[in-house]
C-alpha cells in the first residue's frame, strides 16, 4: 500500500506554507503528524498533488501558561508532549487525563494536537475536549488571524470551518472556574480504538453546590463533536443528585446526539452507551468539582 | 537412557537472529535486477469479466510488463487441488472447483487477481495498477449460506447445478433408535462467523529463473515448500529438482499459508520465467485480508440425544460450511468439525451431514484450529443447555460422558481429516479437568465468591471447557542428521517453520540421542535443496511427525557413532556412552574420542572400507504415523461482565494440557498463549464483516480487531502428560490446543455472569453490540 | 520524472546521504535503500506497529513516516540496538524469557520497549502492557513478552544498584 506520487513542499515559515497553500489551493493537503493522513495515502484514499510539511517550521510546537491562568498551546505539539507536561496536569486536568486515550503511545510521539484537530474525526478526543473545556483556536491565513471557538470550528463530517489557504496555529484553553471537575470516559473494543462512544463532561459548581455551568461533549455520537445542550439546560442551577444526572443523561442520549451504526455498533447501543457515559461522567466530574476549592 | 534434554526449559537457538534483525523473510530477498509485481484485484465479488485495457498501464515509466489470464494462453490452469475428498467414506459428493491465476471471464470474490502489473518498483506498480481500465458486468453475489442453497440462486460456478461443493454424511450407531430412547431432545441452531488468520506478516514471493542454469528458485512463506516445489516443477513442465523453493523464516503461518496454489505462487514463478528477470510479489495488508485464505464459517442444526441422569444418546448434526469461492482443501474443516463434534464423550450414536457451500467470497481454507473449535462449540453448549434443563451441574454432566481411561483406543468409526478411522489413541481425561478446576479455583468461586459478587451487583462468571485436539496427522515427514567432522550436527527436514521453535526443540530431540549441545545442533527446514521429502507444517503435526522422523534418524546416527566408538576404543558397545560431544567410558576419562573425530573416521580417503558400510554418520528415517494422536485439555475462566456497556474483562485465565511428552515446556507455553489469543480473538473481537454485495467492510487491522496486550489476560498453563503410544517420542500435537475451546468456554462464562438474564449464546464471535442486542431481546419480551 | 529529494539522515550512528522520491516512506528507505531488513512491515496503516523505529529517540511508526521527513534527524533500528555477539540488555531478557517466537514483531517491539524503560525504568504490569498496546503480535499472547519487559527491568535496576568498582 504505497501512496500516489506528490509534490514535497517543507517550508520553514509559516507564511511560506500559506503562500504555498493559496497557490496550490484543493490540490494541497497539509502534513502534521501524518498518524491520520499518511495511512490514507498509503490506502490512495487521498492523492494530494502537493503535501505541504508543517514539522520544518519552528515555533509552532509549545505548551505556554497564559496570564490568566489558562494554557496556549502551539498547533504542532506532539501529544506525547502535552501528556508528560506536568504544567497541563496541573491546570488541565480533563486535557491531561484525555491524552494517553489517544491511540497508542507511538502515534502519540508523532501526532499534533492542530493535527488531530484539524483533521476533525468525531472520534477525537482533543475535539470533544477543546469544546468541553471552552477553548479557542487561533487561525492564520495570508489575510491575518482570527479567533474561532471550538464548539464553531467543527461544522461536519471531517469538516472545519479552515479555509483551504489557513490554518490553525494554537489552541487556547481558559482557565478552569473554582469548583470545577471533569472527566473524559469512553467505550472501545480495545483499549485504544476509536471510541464506540465517548464523552468529556466539564462541572462548575456554585456556593450551594448546584450546577452553575455544565458542559458535556459527546465522540462518535454524530458528525462532529456533540455537545449536550438540553442536558446542560436540565442541571443549569439544579443539585446533581442521582435523579437529576440519571434525567440529564436521558435526554443527552435521546435528544443531543446523533450516533450511527457501523460494524462495531449500532446506533441504539451507542446511545445507550452514551446514557450510561453520561451518568457516569457527570457524577465523576461533580464529584471532582465538590473537591475543588 | 534417562531424559536429559526432553521437557527442558532450553532456550531457543534461533533467537539471537530474530532479536537482532538478522533472520531473513522473504521480504529481506535482495537479487540485482529485481522486479516488483502488484495486482489489479477485482472490487466485485462476483461480476463477468468483459474486457480489460491494459495498454496505458504497460506505456507506464518504470513498468515492464502488465500480465492478464490471455496472457498467459496456454499456461493459463486453475491450482490443483491440495486436499482431495475422501476415497473411504461413502456417501460423498465433491465438485472440485479450484483458485486461478488470473481471472478470465468470471470474478467470483472481492480481492480476486485480475492482472498482474512487473515494474521497477512497488511504487510504480501500484501506479500502474490504477492505470487498467475495466468493464465487467456486476453480478448479484452469493453472501448468505441458506440463500446460496435455495434454488434461483445466482451460482458462483455457472457450471455446476448449484452452489452446493460437497455433501458429506457420516454416522455412528444409530441416532435414530437413541433418539427414541431418550428422556430429553434438545435442538438447537448455531452459527460461527469467519475470522482471518491476520499473520503479522503477509505472503511474499521471489521468484528467480537462471536461464543459463535453467533453474527455478522461489523463496515463498509457505508452511509446505516441498509440495510448492513439486507442484511448480510440474506446471512449469521442469524437473523437480531444477527446481528449489525455500521457505526462509516466516512470520507466522497458522494455516493459511499452508494453502497452495494461490494465484500468486502460480504466476510469480511463471512470470520470473517469461521475463527472465527476478520477481518480487510482497502482499499488503490489505490484499491479505481479500487474497489469504479464512475460515471458521458455518451454520449447525443440531440435536442430542440424552437420558435423565445426563448420559449423551446421541448426537445429529446438519450444518452448512461456507467454502468461499473455491474448494481447493477438499473436506478437511468439516471433517474436523464432525471428529470433535462429539468431544472427548462417550457417545455411541452420531450423524453428521454436512452441505459445503460456494459463496462470492475469499477462499476458506484451514485457520488454527480448523474445525475443530466449531465442533467443540456445538457439543458444549449442547451440554450446557442440557445441563440447564435437567438440572444436572455442568461440570458433573462433563464428568459422565468423558470417555474414561480404560476404553483407549476408542474407536469412533467414523473417519478423519487423514481419511483414517478417527481413533482416540490415549488419554486420561477426568483428571486434567479437575485440575483445571482445582487451578481456578471452581469450588470456591461458586460457592463463596460468585455470590459475594451477587450481593455487589457486580456481573462475574466462570467457564469450564474441556476439549479434544486430533494432532500428529500423517502422511509422513522425514530428515536426514549427519555428524560433521567438526564435531556439530547437522540436521535437514521438510517441515517450515514459522515461530515454533523447531531450531530448539528438534535440536534437543537430537542432542538428547547424540549427547551433545543443543546450541551445536543446526536444523534446517523448508529448503527443498536440503530435503525434498515431506508435506508440511500443519494440523499440530511438526513436532510429532517431523519430530519422529528426526528422533529416528539421529537414533540410527547413534548407533553407528557407538558402533564405530566401539571398535575404534576398543571396548563393547554397553559400556559406552555419549555425553558433552565425546563417545566415553563412564569413569575413564582417557578412553574417549569426540563426535568430529569419528565422523572423520567414517569418511576415510584412503584404506579400504568393509563392503555394506556407508560413509560417515549420517541417516535418513521417515515417520508416519498409523492415525494421529489426539490431545487433550480443558480451558476455565472467571469474567466479570459490566452489565451496563457489556464490555468484557477476563479475571482469570487457565489452561491444562496433555499432549503426551513435552519436548520444550517454555515452547509449549508459548503456542498455548499464542493460541489461546487467537482464540479470543474468535470469541470476542475478530469477525469478518461483508456485506450482502460480498464487501468485505473491515479489511484493515483498524477494524478487524486482533487482542493486543491489555486485552489478553495472565494465562495459567497446567500440564499432564499421558504418552502417546504411537510414536516412540510418545509426543501429541498442541499447536491449535489454545484456540479449540474459548468461544465455548466465553459462551459459558457470559452466561454463568448473566446468569439471571438466562441468556443462551448460540453464536460466535460475540461482542457488546451483540450482547446488548441479545440483552435487550431478552427484555422485550 | 518525480523531483527527488536530497535526504541526509543519520541511522544507527552512521550518516547516509541519497536523493529519493518524496512518498518513499521510511520504513521502506530503511529496509530497502540502506538494507536495514530488521524492522518489519505488516500493515503500513500505523495500527500493528511492527515497523516501529526511534526517530530522535521516539518510538515512531515508520510506516507513517515518508523517508524526507527524516532529512537531519537520528533514527534507531533494531540493528542498532545490539548484535548477535552482544545482545542488548533488552535483547537478552527477550531471548531468556522467551518472548519472541515468530520474530516478525519483534523489533518493533523491541525498539518501542527500550524507549519505554528509558522512560520508565520500573513498571507495573499494567504499564507494560499499556507501553505494548500499540504493538501486534499473533504468536506470543503477549505473555512472554511482558515477562520480558520485566525481567529486562529488574536486570537494568541490579545492574545500578552494583556498587561501583
Amino acid at each position: 500500500m504505497k501512496p500516489a506520487p506528490f509534490d514535497y513542499c517543507a517550508p520553514t515559515t509559516v507564511e511560506q506554507a500559506l503562500a504555498l497553500l493559496t497557490e496550490h489551493g484543493d490540490e494541497a493537503k497539509v502534513l502534521a503528524g501524518g498518524q491520520s493522513l499518511v495511512p490514507m495515502m498509503n490506502f490512495r484514499l487521498v492523492q494530494p498533488s502537493v503535501l505541504v510539511d508543517l514539522n520544518p517550521i519552528p515555533d509552532l510546537a509549545y505548551i505556554e501558561p497564559d496570564e490568566n491562568g489558562g494554557l496556549r498551546l502551539g498547533a504542532m505539539t506532539r501529544h506525547h508532549q502535552v501528556e508528560v507536561d506536568p504544567m497541563v496536569a496541573e491546570r488541565m486536568p480533563l486535557l491531561h487525563e484525555a491524552m494517553p486515550k489517544i491511540a497508542y503511545p507511538q502515534i502519540r510521539s508523532r501526532g499534533t494536537i492542530g493535527g488531530s484537530i484539524s483533521h476533525a474525526d468525531p472520534s477525537a478526543e482533543l475535539a470533544a475536549v477543546s469544546v468541553a473545556l471552552n477553548g479557542r483556536f487561533r487561525l492564520r491565513s495570508p489575510k491575518g488571524e482570527r479567533w474561532v471557538p471550538a464548539q464553531d470550528f467543527f461544522i461536519g463530517l471531517f469538516t472545519t470551518i479552515l479555509q483551504p489557504d489557513e490554518l490553525l496555529v494554537e489552541v487556547a484553553l481558559p482557565p478552569l472556574p473554582a469548583r470545577t471537575g471533569g472527566t473524559l470516559m469512553e467505550v472501545a473494543r480495545r483499549s485504544h480504538d476509536f471510541a464506540l462512544v465517548g464523552v468529556a463532561a466539564v462541572v462548575s459548581l456554585d456556593g450551594k453546590g448546584a450546577c452553575r455551568q455544565t458542559r458535556m461533549v459527546f465522540l462518535s455520537a454524530g458528525d462532529r463533536p456533540m455537545e449536550a445542550h438540553r442536558a446542560a439546560d436540565v442541571l443549569a442551577g439544579q443539585i446533581p443528585t442521582p435523579e437529576a444526572i440519571r434525567a440529564a443523561a436521558e435526554i443527552a442520549a435521546s435528544d443531543d446526539i446523533d450516533p450511527s451504526s457501523d460494524i462495531h455498533a449500532t446506533a441504539e447501543f451507542r446511545r445507550h452507551l452514551a446514557k450510561v457515559l453520561a451518568r457516569r461522567a457527570l457524577e465523576q466530574a461533580c464529584r471532582r468539582a465538590a473537591e475543588m476549592k | 537412557m534417562t531424559k536429559t534434554l526432553i521437557g527442558k526449559r532450553v532456550l531457543r537457538n534461533e533467537d539471537p537472529r530474530l532479536l537482532t534483525g538478522q533472520a531473513q523473510f522473504v521480504d529481506d530477498v535482495e537479487i540485482p535486477g529485481l522486479l516488483h509485481a502488484a495486482f489489479l484485484r477485482s472490487d466485485h465479488a462476483h461480476a463477468r469479466l468483459l474486457g480489460m485495457d491494459v495498454s496505458t498501464a504497460r506505456q507506464r515509466p518504470g513498468v515492464v510488463a502488465v500480465f492478464t489470464a490471455e496472457d498467459m494462453g496456454d499456461d493459463w490452469q486453475p491450482g490443483p487441488p491440495l486436499v482431495s475428498p475422501p476415497p473411504t467414506a461413502k456417501d460423498v459428493l465433491f465438485y472440485s472447483r479450484r483458485q486461478v491465476p488470473l481471472v478470465k471471464d468470471k470474478i467470483r470474490h472481492a480481492g480476486e487477481a485480475m492482472a498482474v502489473v512487473i515494474a521497477e518498483s512497488r511504487y510504480i506498480a501500484e501506479d500502474a495498477v490504477e492505470d487498467i481500465v475495466v468493464d465487467l458486468e456486476p453480478l448479484e453475489a452469493v453472501v448468505d449460506l441458506e440463500k446460496a442453497l435455495q434454488p434461483g440462486s445466482p451460482l458462483v460456478h455457472d457450471d455446476l447445478e448449484s452452489n452446493l461443493a460437497a455433501h458429506l454424511y457420516q454416522k455412528k450407531g444409530d441416532y435414530e433408535a437413541a433418539r427414541r430412547q431418550a428422556d430429553l431432545v434438545l435442538q438447537r441452531r448455531i452459527v460461527i462467523d469467519r475470522g482471518a488468520a491476520a499473520a503479522m506478516e503477509n505472503r511474499g514471493i521471489v521468484a528467480e529463473w537462471d536461464e543459463k542454469s535453467k533453474h527455478l528458485t522461489v523463496w515463498d512463506t509457505t508452511q509446505a515448500p516441498i509440495p510448492i516445489r513439486n507442484g511448480l516443477a510440474a506446471r512449469l513442465g521442469l524437473s523437480e529438482n531444477q527446481v528449489r523453493v525455500i521457505a526462509p523464516f516466516i512470520g507466522g503461518g497458522f494455516g493459511p499459508k499452508m494453502m497452495m496454489f494461490y494465484a500468486e505462487e502460480m504466476l510469480i514463478p511463471w512470470v520470473a520465467m517469461k521475463l527472465k528477470r527476478p520477481i518480487k510479489w510482497i502482499e499488503d495488508r490489505r490484499e491479505n485480508f481479500y487474497a489469504t485464505t479464512q475460515e471458521r464459517g458455518q451454520i449447525h442444526d443440531v440435536e442430542i440425544a440424552l437420558s435423565r441422569d445426563g448420559h449423551i444418546l446421541g448426537l445429529k448434526d446438519v450444518f452448512l460450511h461456507d467454502t468461499g469461492a473455491y474448494d481447493p482443501y477438499g473436506l478437511t474443516i468439516p471433517l474436523n468439525t464432525q471428529c470433535h463434534a462429539m468431544g472427548g464423550y462417550d457417545v455411541k450414536n452420531f450423524s453428521s451431514e454436512v452441505s459445503v457451500v460456494f459463496t462470492n467470497k475469499t477462499l476458506v481454507t484451514p485457520v488454527r484450529g480448523a474445525g475443530r473449535p466449531q465442533g467443540i462449540f456445538l457439543i458444549e453448549r449442547l451440554l450446557d443447555a442440557a445441563a440447564k434443563e435437567l438440572g444436572i451441574d455442568p461440570v458433573e454432566i462433563r464428568r459422565r460422558n468423558l470417555i474414561p481411561p480404560d476404553a483407549f483406543p476408542y474407536e469412533h468409526g467414523i473417519i478423519d481429516q487423514a481419511f483414517a478411522p478417527l481413533i482416540l489413541d490415549s488419554g486420561n481425561y477426568w483428571p486434567v479437568m479437575q485440575k483445571a478446576l482445582e487451578m481456578i479455583g471452581y469450588e470456591k468461586f461458586v460457592r463463596e465468591e460468585q455470590p459475594r459478587y451477587r450481593k455487589e451487583g457486580r456481573y462475574v462468571g466462570i467457564g469450564i471447557t474441556p476439549f479434544i485436539e486430533s494432532t500428529g496427522v500423517g502422511p509422513y515427514e522425514g530428515a536426514r542428521v549427519t555428524v560433521e567432522a567438526s564435531g556439530r550436527i547437522y540436521v535437514a527436514t521438510g517441515v517450515g517453520t514459522q515461530g515454533q521453535g523447531h531450531f530448539t526443540s528438534f535440536a534437543q530431540v537430537v542432542a538428547e540421542q547424540l549427547g551433545v549441545a543443543v546450541s551445536d545442533v543446526r536444523i534446517v527446514s523448508g529448503d527443498t535443496a536440503e530435503f525434498h521429502w515431506g508435506t508440511g507444517t500443519f494440523a499440530s503435526r511438526g513436532a510429532v511427525v517431523a519430530g519422529n522422523a528426526i528422533h529416528a534418524a539421529a537414533s540410527i546416527v547413534r548407533r553407528k557413532v557407538l558402533e564405530l566408538a566401539s571398535k575404534e576404543l576398543q571396548t563393547p558397545l554397553d559400556e559406552l556412552e555419549l555425553e558433552g560431544g565425546m563417545a566415553r567410558v563412564a569413569d575413564i576419562p582417557d578412553k574417549s574420542i569426540s563426535l568430529g573425530e569419528l565422523a572423520s573416521l567414517a569418511n576415510p580417503l584412503r584404506g579400504a572400507v568393509e563392503p555394506g558400510t556407508e560413509p560417515g554418520l549420517e541417516a535418513t528415517a521417515y515417520y508416519g504415523p498409523r492415525y494421529g494422536a489426539t490431545a487433550f485439555g480443558a480451558h476455565a475462566m472467571i469474567l466479570e461482565i459490566d452489565p451496563e456497556t457489556m464490555m468484557i474483562e477476563i479475571k482469570r485465565y487457565v489452561t491444562v494440557e496433555d499432549c503426551g511428552t513435552v519436548l520444550n515446556p517454555l515452547i509449549l507455553e508459548g503456542q498455548i498463549h499464542g493460541g489461546v489469543s487467537l482464540g479470543i480473538g474468535n470469541a470476542y473481537y475478530e469477525k469478518l464483516h461483508f456485506d450482502e454485495n460480498g464487501q468485505l467492510l473491515n479489511a484493515s487491522f483498524a477494524d478487524y480487531l486482533i487482542p493486543s496486550a491489555t486485552e489478553m489476560p495472565r494465562i495459567e498453563v497446567g500440564h499432564m502428560e499421558t504418552r502417546s503410544p504411537l510414536n516412540e517420542l510418545g509426543t501429541k500435537g498442541v499447536g491449535e490446543a489454545g484456540t479449540i475451546p474459548v468461544p465455548a468456554l466465553f459462551s459459558q462464562a457470559v452466561e454463568n455472569a448473566l446468569a439471571d438474564r438466562e441468556l443462551e449464546i448460540l453464536e460466535s464471535p460475540l461482542s457488546p453490540n451483540r450482547l446488548f442486542e441479545l440483552w435487550s431481546r431478552k427484555e422485550a419480551r | 520524472m518525480p523531483k527527488l529529494f536530497d535526504l541526509a539522515l543519520t541511522v544507527n550512528g552512521t550518516r547516509f546521504e541519497q536523493a529519493v522520491e518524496p512518498r518513499t516512506l521510511l520504513s521502506d528507505f530503511l529496509r530497502h535503500d540502506l538494507g536495514l531488513t530488521g524492522t518489519h512491515v505488516a500493515c503500513e496503516h500505523g495500527v500493528c506497529g511492527a515497523c516501529t523505529v526511534l526517530l530522535d529517540g521516539e518510538p515512531v511508526r515508520s510506516c507513517l513516516v515518508l523517508a524526507v521527513q527524516a532529512h537531519g534527524h537520528s533514527v534507531t533500528t533494531v540493528e542498532g540496538l545490539g548484535s548477535i555477539e552482544q545482545l542488548h540488555p533488552v535483547q537478552e531478557a527477550f531471548r531468556q524469557a522467551h518472548g519472541v517466537q515468530c520474530g516478525f514483531c519483534t523489533p518493533g517491539i523491541l525498539t518501542t520497549v527500550v524507549a519505554f524503560l528509558d522512560d520508565n525504568p520500573d513498571p507495573s504490569e499494567e504499564e507494560i502492557r499499556e507501553a505494548l498496546s500499540g504493538n501486534l503480535c499473533r504468536c506470543t499472547g503477549y505473555q512472554h513478552i511482558v515477562d520480558a519487559v520485566q525481567l529486562a527491568a529488574k536486570n537494568t535496576k541490579t545492574a545500578h544498584q552494583q556498587p561501583a568498582r
